[in-house]
């Protein structure tokens, strides 16, 4: 934040909206802020932050905070804890807001009054704003606000924040508040002045005196729920719901990367045909624009991925599908919510690693993260078709098999028990206990294309601004290693040889060699690095193959003859773990807020990528009696 | 009052009805006060609560006032009822 920008915003109010989950704050942080919003992280977590600013009819500036749900200031989650620390002004780096907007779900008061009361003996301005006041009448549920109000002490205005002009009773109480002197929140001790039995019984009372709904209107939610959440057809459609989000993830995002890879390069041809051949052609066409490519590549996977999750958060399946998950999860130390990012990951490890944001436990989302990349991308199927062309042979087994087809079924087979066996690892390590569940099944509403649109926006910007930066980096540091130094004259092997990837790779031949591996494997394991598939490329760019799409056909013929049948499995066996994809490791630093992760990910990865390869080689060799 | 000799949620089965008799404190395992947080949520002494679904040795789903919250089953086996 600028010097200016600061000044202004020291004089600017701050309200902060703070409400139980599911009551359509954040609805009414975009209808208040519409694009006016930064997006950033809390320091040193990873709870997202999301500031805007709006003016008002009467002309007035405000800067809005939207703190993450609470169910109540008595922290029980991170998210919890920052939205306690901030309205209680006790969290560093951030200025305590000038009033509260209590943001509560006028279908559901019962619950979310509770937590108005708590807030109110922290002393502040508080607005309280009755969300969702559209459905509560549809519902027959009659509010009378001039009531509430007096019994809570503080203006209560009407808001529908999933409709344009829902939010105007709201300004026009804001515009009528003072906001003077700032005031100093009391201590957090003044919420538990009053037990939770006796809040939930004041709570009890004023909805007596201030609320009359008609005789329960037969719930929908519920008739929904018995065909969702039954035992048969329950467990059917959300097989049937993960089957298409797979599909789509899987096979809609071909096309767009088609396209961008498409368009990258013919960018970068049009782009290198202005510069002369040399060192700064191939910068910018090999390293630059290769490296913009390879951070959009990730895009459509990403926004096909979290269109379903918002989707599904949005009408309210997300947590149905949790609930349905959670014994099968549990039962290796995860959550119901690890499922669709692990599901992801099988076509890309890197949305997988961003959809474990839906987790709110941090440690089930942290050992989703990390077993994450152990599911076998797409990423990985190139390399395999490769390997097993090369020394699978194409026969029956047992009369129906393709042997072929077995063996890429057992390398997914593979990567899936290693993934529940780390995180069963884990489980044990941290000493597991059980904890709790506490998951609420809000009532289904329709979508909201608007918050959708805004929603991915927001990934995509995330995606492109924090990993993208730091995934271009790398690529350009990786083309740096691959060209650098050029070929001595006279050169007997392909350039790549002389170049520090080339170093790194014949030195590493060393540590490779008791696991199978040659120098021209060890080579082009380094650029490899930056994706998985790039290892084909690069093998061909190590044997001096001319390239193109076909160096995979020439590649698997020249690979069977040169390689022993023990190598070919080894480095099978070797993908199967091996974190050769420097833009997941990149997710994994950012996603995490640490760097920590995201080499202990790279050091598990590569230590059960030796031992597997290690061990095929040895038993391989044992058995073809070499 | 022994609340131990009565049934808990979790014996509950779909469909049923109970009314809440008083909350055990749970074990505070990664500081979590899951007696508290359960009456934050709704589950205090006299509200009444129903089984809407329960998955096979799995959590239930309970309704409590307007809202639905999924408990496993050692969250669920902390509220003591009085079944209908």
């Amino acid at each position: 934040m600028g010097v200016m920008e600061s000044q202004v915003a020291s004089r600017t109010p701050l309200v902060a909206l703070l409400g139980n989950p599911n009551c359509g704050k954040t609805a009414l942080f975009n209808r208040l802020t519409g694009a006016r919003q930064k997006v950033a992280n809390y320091a040193g977590v990873t709870i997202e932050r999301k500031e805007g600013s709006f003016t008002s009819p009467a002309g007035r500036a405000f800067r809005v905070l939207d703190l993450p749900g609470a169910y109540s200031l008595n922290a029980q989650t991170p998210d919890e804890g920052i939205t306690r620390d901030v309205v209680a002004g006790l969290r560093a780096g951030e200025v305590p807001p000038d009033a509260i907007l209590c943001v509560v779900n006028a279908t559901n008061l019962r619950l979310n009054l509770r937590l108005v009361l708590e807030l109110r003996r922290l002393g502040l301005p508080m607005v309280l704003a009755l969300n969702m006041v559209d459905v509560a009448k549809k519902r027959g549920i009659e509010i009378d606000t001039a009531k509430l109000s007096q019994e809570l002490g503080m203006p209560v205005v009407e808001t529908v924040a999933i409709q344009s002009g829902g939010e105007k009773a709201l300004l026009a109480q804001l515009d009528a508040m003072p906001f003077g002197v700032p005031v100093t929140p009391k201590p957090l001790s003044a919420i538990d002045e009053v037990s939770v039995e006796d809040t939930q019984r004041e709570v009890r009372r004023i909805l007596a005196a201030a609320v009359s709904s008609a005789k329960d209107t037969g719930n929908l939610s519920e008739k929904i729920d018995n065909v969702v959440l039954h035992p048969i057809a329950g467990p059917i459609i959300l097989a049937l719901l993960m089957f298409v989000i797979f599909q789509a993830v899987f096979s809609w995002g071909d096309a767009p990367i088609e396209l961008i890879e498409a368009g990258m390069g013919a960018f970068g041809e049009m782009v290198g045909s202005w510069i002369g051949e040399g060192l700064l052609h191939s910068l910018i066409v090999d390293g630059i624009i290769a490296g913009v490519g390879s951070v959009l590549v990730f895009l459509p996977q990403i926004l096909i991925l979290f269109f379903f999750i918002l989707l599904l958060e949005d009408v309210g399946y997300l947590p149905r599908a949790a609930f349905l998950l959670d014994r099968i999860m549990g039962s290796v130390g995860l959550s119901g919510r690890s499922f669709l990012p692990l599901l992801s990951s099988f076509a890309c490890a890197i949305p997988g690693v961003m959809a474990a944001r839906t987790i709110q436990n941090p440690r089930d989302r942290l050992v989703t993260i990390m077993i994450a990349p152990l599911m076998t991308c797409s990423a990985r199927l190139p390399v395999y078709a490769l390997l097993i062309a090369a020394f699978i042979p194409d026969q029956t087994v047992g009369g129906f098999m393709n042997l072929q087809g077995i063996v890429l079924f057992v390398l997914y087979l593979a990567g899936i028990l290693s993934a529940m066996a780390v995180a069963w690892f884990m489980k044990r390590r941290n000493g597991y206990k059980q904890h709790a569940l506490m998951l609420e099944l809000p009532a289904y509403h329709w979508p909201h294309p608007a918050g959708l649109a805004s929603g991915l926006l927001e990934r995509a910007k995330i995606f492109l601004m924090r990993v993208g930066t730091l995934i271009l980096a790398m690529m350009i540091l990786l083309w740096l290693f691959s060209s650098f130094p050029g070929a001595p004259e006279g050169a007997t092997n392909p350039p790549i040889y002389y170049s520090v990837a080339g170093m790194i790779g014949r030195a590493l031949e060393v540590v490779l060699a008791p696991i199978g591996f040659n120098w021209q494997i060890a080579i082009a394991l380094v650029p490899g690095m930056a994706a998985r598939e790039v290892a084909v490329g690069a093998l061909g760019t190590v044997y001096a193959l001319s390239g193109g799409d076909e160096v995979g056909d020439t590649l698997a013929p020249l690979i069977a003859q040169s390689w022993s049948l023990a190598t070919g499995l080894a480095l099978l066996a070797w993908y199967v773990y091996a974190p050769h994809c420097l833009p997941t490791l990149a997710t994994v630093a950012r996603e995490t807020g640490s760097r920590k992760y995201a080499w202990i990910m790279a050091g598990y990865m590569f230590a059960l990528a030796y031992v597997a390869a290690f061990i095929v080689y040895r038993v391989t060799l044992a058995f073809t009696g070499a | 009052m022994n609340h131990a000799a009565l049934p808990t949620l979790d014996s509950l089965t779909t469909g049923q009805s109970a009314t809440v008799v008083h909350l055990a404190p749970g074990a505070q395992e990664g500081g979590i006060d899951v007696q508290r947080r359960l009456m934050e949520l709704g589950f205090v002494p006299g509200e009444r609560i129903r089984v809407i679904k329960r998955v096979m040795k799995g959590p239930l789903a309970v309704k409590v006032g307007e809202s639905t919250f999924a408990l496993r089953r050692f969250e669920a086996a902390l509220v003591s009822i009085k079944v209908d």
